[in-house]
């Protein structure tokens, strides 16, 4: 009994070396700039993992070289704009898609999906134009308007209305429920697992998005974070290192901590929109 | 905006996994059947366009409509600034003759050549390292999550002190003296291209690992017990059900790999500045896109042609990952 029990350990073993390797591999780069992030000014970087006497001087140091505040600012209301307009229409749009029985059901779905051929790259010339002729160039409305409403939301909502029991339902029908009431009181609370999903989706999208508010946002005054963080790349111009990596880590640190809070959706919204349709 | 690759990419998870649901499960919870039986709802025609309005309204104004006129836009020689005449193919002619255009394209074709076989394999050998249920690992899984949950600039900004040439990796070769010059890492078109694709890779990794966990989960653990009592090793047993099993994922994860590989922006921006590398050698087509057709000298019409192209670039792909995907399923 001894031999395969040895050799499950060894597996074991080798599992957990790989884990590790691995672990190295995609969250050392991270662990580094965090550690550089907080090293003082005359701390030398490769002086070993943590550094000597931890310091926020650095992140003080990146509002120096832009309105730090002020850009998150900005990328918070893109991002509240668009979680909102995103759970409410998605919410409702997935209620209609997810019911049957309405006259141009197949076409409406058949053009929505259609409309995902299109990368956002081969558009986004056009896009400019259309955001243009708007007025709303450099305008925060200007970053949120195109992504106010995902066709991936819809189907993830779509896909949660659907997994709704129908006997609940055909019940609140005879009880003479509205469609607005089914919505409300017998859908949305069957569907708040897909909501948290859409909210957080659209939440890291606005957070995170770089080449369109690269585009729209001429003027720097209404940069968001992302693009305040491009004056602190460059391979040329000589940069503090420890302002870049406090920089990015200003970005991430609260994407790092929403994921640790609400790690569940994240995973879900991978394939959530996919699984039920 | 999140970018439609994203949303595209859902669509072809909904494609994708109906056909291995399908076939797998006994049978997916199918979508309610037609009106008949169905209590009647004396619903107005109109509530349900009520409901759709905003996101019918979005996706015709910032999707449908951009791609009519970027064809429209593609046959004239309008700029930013005016609009243009119509000049028929000549936009298109002018994209063959361009050796800005097929550098561009070069990198893309080769960026996706090179990641998306990685992209394939290595989440899945990823997915399978933290399948197993020991103590721990649901923290090695979330912790390989976090370069997904980074945004790009962020990467970007991490990696390029990585691969500086004062960087982590050229200092300490310079040290340990395994070489006397630093390896120009972002300098170099060629290696800032390399440089960018490592970072792509490194960002994907994690992601398609959830969409391959999502597939082992679905595969019969008795197909692994039966094989155990053939005396299959982990390898043989890898190979023989493993890899069949989640072909249909593999297949799915391939386009959408290849999709994202061809919209790739942010990582050589990043990396190797607005210009792109040296020379503007390292661009992918939607930088030259973005050059070529924004600023104040933007040629639109030129830059709508060049967007054309790289969307039926990307509908190849795609209609190449289907294609393969229906065969899998005859």
């Amino acid at each position: 009994m001894s031999g395969p029990r040895r050799r499950a350990g060894a597996g074991r073993a080798g599992r957990y070396l790989a884990l590790l390797l691995m672990l190295v591999v995609m969250v050392g780069p991270v662990a580094w700039q965090f550690a550089t992030s907080l090293r003082g000014r005359t701390e030398n970087v490769y002086a070993g993992l943590l550094p000597q006497r931890p310091t926020f001087d650095n992140y003080l140091r990146v509002a120096e070289s832009f309105p730090l505040p002020q850009y998150v600012g900005n990328t918070l209301v893109v991002a509240a704009l668009s979680v909102t307009s995103n759970a409410v229409c998605a919410a409702m749009g997935g209620y209609a898609l997810s019911r049957t029985g309405w006259r141009g059901r197949t076409a409406v779905f058949t053009v929505l999906v259609a409309s995902l051929m299109f990368p956002f790259e081969s558009v986004m010339v056009s896009m400019f134009l259309i955001v243009r002729g708007m007025g709303l160039v450099d305008t925060l409305v200007g970053v949120w308007l195109p992504g106010a409403v995902s066709v991936l939301n819809l189907m993830i909502m779509r896909a949660a209305f659907l997994a709704v029991p129908q006997e609940i339902e055909e019940a609140a029908v005879l009880d003479g429920a509205g469609e607005w009431t089914r919505f409300t009181r017998i859908f949305l609370p069957g569907a708040k697992g897909a909501l948290a999903v859409v909210c957080i989706t659209s939440f890291m999208g606005a957070w995170d998005d770089f080449l369109w508010p690269l585009l729209v946002l001429t003027g720097s005054e209404h940069h968001t974070l992302q693009l305040g963080l491009k004056t602190l790349a460059g391979t040329t111009t000589v940069t503090d290192q420890r302002i870049v990596a406090a920089g990015a880590m200003t970005a991430l640190l609260p994407m790092v901590l929403l994921f640790l809070a609400l790690q569940r959706y994240f995973f879900k919204g991978v394939g959530e929109g996919a699984v039920k349709t | 905006m999140t970018g439609a690759g994203e949303v595209s990419g859902a669509g072809e998870v909904s494609g994708a996994r109906r056909a291995t649901g399908a076939r797998r499960a006994p049978a997916p919870p199918a979508p309610a059947p037609p009106a008949a039986g169905r209590a009647p709802r004396h619903r107005p025609w109109w509530t349900p366009y009520l409901f759709l309005a905003p996101g019918l309204v979005t996706v015709t104004l910032f999707s449908l409509w951009p791609f009519v006129n970027t064809v429209v836009l593609s046959l004239t020689d309008a700029r930013i600034l005016r609009g243009g005449h119509f000049v028929g193919l000549a936009n298109y002619t002018r994209a063959l003759a361009d050796d800005d255009f097929w550098a561009a394209t070069a990198n893309s074709v080769l960026y996706l050549v090179v990641v998306v076989p990685a992209l394939v394999l290595l989440p899945l050998a990823l997915a399978v390292l933290v399948q197993a249920k020991v103590p721990g690992i649901g923290l090695f899984r979330s912790a390989f999550y976090t370069p997904v949950i980074a945004s790009a600039v962020v990467v970007g900004l991490i990696w390029q002190w990585v691969l500086r040439s004062d960087g982590l990796v050229n200092t300490v070769l310079q040290r340990l003296r395994v070489i006397s010059e630093p390896v120009p890492f972002l300098t170099d078109s060629r290696l800032l291209l390399c440089s960018a694709m490592l970072v792509t890779v490194w960002k994907g990794l994690g992601y398609y690992m959830v969409f391959y966990l999502a597939a082992l989960a679905n595969v019969p653990a008795s197909l692994y017990e039966a094989a155990a009592l053939d005396g299959a090793g982990a390898a043989r047993r890898f190979f023989s059900v493993t890899v069949p099993q989640v072909k249909p994922m593999m297949l799915l994860v391939g386009t959408l790999s290849a999709v994202s590989a061809l919209r790739v922006f942010t990582e050589i921006y990043i990396l190797g500045g607005e210009s792109g590398g040296p020379g503007g050698g390292a661009r992918t087509l939607p930088f030259l896109i973005r050059q070529v057709g924004l600023g104040f000298a933007g040629e639109t019409g030129y830059a709508a042609a060049i967007s054309v192209l790289l969307f039926l670039l990307t509908l190849v792909f795609s209609l190449l990952g289907r294609r393969l995907s229906k065969g899998d399923d005859a």
